[in-house]
């Protein structure tokens, strides 16, 4: 489902990464793992298709579910609109799946402004859901949550793989899914190499 | 899109600083012009048509910077990116939104403050023609504009400072339009012009856009 | 860069001399005109001075869309460069067409068709130089501020024939007498001559602007990547 081959990633025209290869196929995740700073979030957001890589290819679905560090929401729209919209954006699954999913029935009508910081990463999580994508790509899904809460992630992505989804997810903690691949990115960590920008072309 | 069309309209509505800030602005900015200009109703009537169209178009400025702004912020913009929505396409839903909540009332308001400026009956129903068909390229134009300085903290000013040049051709043909119909001569010309700007803009702003915006959420 | 530093005096010396000789030629040794006297002589910097500044935009237009067509750093810089240039160019329009008016207008300015659409070039320029300025990255930077030259400069054209068509129910017929008046009187090669002298020289003035200021550019760029680099290790 997701293959990336020779990638190259930068941010701010330095090269992070280099010579990135990895492929996943349904069914499986990804952890990638690596210190602070090395690139992980670029990388994903390469895959997601927010930026282009500086070298090599990436071979993934149309369209994947982004999860980023903000948790994209508006806060004068109720719980339930807000995944109500993003079903209808995505032609998804209606929202009362993600809703059991992440146990929001009690919260569907409460704006998301008056929610807390750990239900409001719970409302991201469930956007997840109602996009029925395939691919998962997400960056730090449980920060910010409890340890239920991030059992009730747990359950969903493992329902996620187990129904033919896929997904690469950046995250200190453990999964405890067995499926799940580790990829330590800091030995594709870019050394001494020259700005990818463009301009870097003004150093000849 | 028509759902992202619909749910800028419903945010704009729900929160404050949107839906009714630019209206009173234009009323303000209206009752303040004879303060500038003196009482003199003559004065203020051979005035009235470029007046109008200008404070109008002000006021469009005013909510440009939400237009990508607010979404920017809190992360949804990135999510768009990655839904199956081209940014062309988020570009023109956001674009029509920002119309139907400023460029729309502040044309059908305009007749009503012309009053105040003693503008004629038959002129205004040429006023809220022309911005009817003028905003249309105002939201246009300044979205495009925000596209642009999406990125640009406190971007506001460097926003009207890209946007108003911009504007010139359509406040010519719309106020024009107007002051030949207040003298009473044909005023189809300009108005076409006018439209013709409108519909340029929405033809090949969206590819711009899009691009800006591709740009900015690298 | 290497032919461009080794051709740069040359070019410069050449822009001196050629504008300075225009120039002098000019003012000092061609007659007072009949009917405006010897403030026609300001054309010999006004007319040079309005083809850079239309010439600086255009230059801003190709070098942004080489640059989002094929990514090649030089173009757009060369268009960051012209851009300040293009826009002293249009002051300097400006400020010798209301110099050159004002006797025969009696103010300094007037609304008429060429001068305001000078007017409006001159804030499309500041736009431009304002977002490169407000942009960190440089590279967004380069691709914004070329959309935006694309964009700007179809709605250049655009407001050139809206300020036509605006200007067509007031009478200012005098500008326009005025204008070829002078133009007519230069197919006289006593006027011609150093005019074309001068605006050869006001053309390598641009260039040698262009290309100092554009070497400029690339070697701050060299500077900042040089500087990322050491950040990195």
């Amino acid at each position: 489902m997701l293959q990336v081959s020779n990638l190259s990633v930068a941010r701010g025209g330095m090269t992070l990464l280099c010579g990135v290869d990895f492929s996943l196929s349904a069914g499986q995740i990804l952890v990638l793992r690596g210190a602070n700073g090395l690139g992980k979030t670029s990388l994903l957001r390469c895959i997601a298709g927010l930026q282009n890589p500086v070298e090599g290819q990436i071979i993934a679905p149309e369209t994947v579910a982004y999860s980023g560090h903000a948790d994209g929401l508006k806060g004068q729209m109720t719980v339930l609109e807000n995944l109500a919209f993003w079903a209808s954006i995505y032609r998804g699954p209606s929202p009362d799946v993600a809703l059991d999913a992440y146990d929001l029935h009690a919260l569907a009508d409460r704006p998301a402004a008056n929610l807390s910081a750990g239900q409001k990463r719970r409302l991201g999580l469930a956007r997840m859901q109602v996009s029925g994508c395939a691919l998962w790509v997400m960056d730090e899904p449980t920060v910010s949550l409890d340890a239920d809460n991030v059992a009730l992630f747990r359950a969903a992505l493992a329902r996620h793989v187990q129904s033919g989804g896929a997904a690469v997810i950046t995250t200190h903690i453990d999964l405890e899914i067995a499926s799940a691949q580790l990829l330590d990115l800091t030995r594709f960590k870019a050394r001494g190499l020259s700005g990818s920008s463009a301009f870097a072309e003004a150093l000849e | 899109m028509i759902q992202l069309f619909w749910r800028d309209i419903g945010l704009s509505v729900r929160s404050g600083g949107g839906f009714g800030l630019a209206l009173i602005f234009f009323l303000i900015v209206v009752i303040l012009i004879p303060f500038a200009l003196g009482p003199d109703q003559a004065a203020l009537a051979k005035v009235a048509p470029g007046v109008l169209w200008l404070g109008a178009l002000l006021a469009c400025l005013l909510s440009l910077d939400r237009i990508f702004g607010l979404d920017f912020e809190d992360g949804t913009l990135d999510l768009l990116a990655t839904s199956p929505l081209p940014p062309e396409a988020v570009y023109i839903a956001k674009a029509a939104a920002h119309w139907l909540t400023t460029g729309l009332p502040l044309s059908l308001a305009a007749p009503v403050l012309g009053v105040l400026l003693n503008l004629e009956f038959e002129t205004g129903k040429v006023l809220c023609l022309s911005l009817v068909l003028g905003t249309p390229a105002l939201s246009l134009i300044g979205a495009f504009g925000a596209s642009l300085t999406l990125g640009v903290k406190r971007g506001g000013l460097l926003l009207s400072l890209l946007v108003l040049p911009l504007y010139v051709p359509s406040l010519i043909f719309g106020a024009q339009a107007v002051r030949l119909a207040g003298q009473g001569l044909a005023y189809d010309v300009a108005l076409v012009l006018l439209s013709a700007i409108s519909l340029g803009a929405a033809a090949i702003l969206p590819f711009a856009s899009g691009a800006a915006l591709r740009i900015n959420l690298r | 860069m290497g032919w461009s530093g080794r051709l740069l005096p040359w070019i410069a010396a050449a822009a001196a001399v050629s504008l300075c000789s225009g120039l002098i030629w000019g003012y000092f040794f061609t007659p007072d005109d009949m009917r405006q006297g010897s403030t026609v002589k300001i054309i010999y910097l006004h007319v040079p001075a309005a083809l850079m500044a239309i010439n600086g935009y255009l230059l801003m237009f190709v070098g942004a869309l080489v640059w989002l067509i094929r990514r090649q750093h030089v173009s757009v810089l060369a268009a960051k460069a012209a851009a300040p240039v293009g826009m002293v160019m249009t002051l300097v329009a400006l400020a010798t067409g209301a110099i050159w008016g004002q006797p025969m207008w009696g103010t300094y300015w007037v609304w008429d068709p060429r001068l305001t659409s000078f007017l409006i070039l001159f804030l499309f320029y500041v736009g431009y130089i304002a977002l490169w300025a407000a942009i960190e990255d440089e590279d967004t930077a380069a691709d914004l501020t070329s959309v935006l030259a694309i964009v700007g400069a179809v709605f250049a054209l655009l407001s050139r024939y809206a300020v036509l068509f605006w200007n067509q129910g007031l009478h200012q017929g005098t500008t326009v007498t005025v204008v070829d008046g002078a133009k007519q009187e230069n197919i006289s090669n006593v006027f011609f001559q150093p005019l074309l002298l001068s605006m050869a020289g006001f053309g390598l003035l641009f260039l040698t602007l262009l290309l100092i200021g554009t070497r400029t550019e690339v070697r701050s760029r060299r500077l900042k990547v040089l500087q990322a680099r050491e950040r990195m290790e």
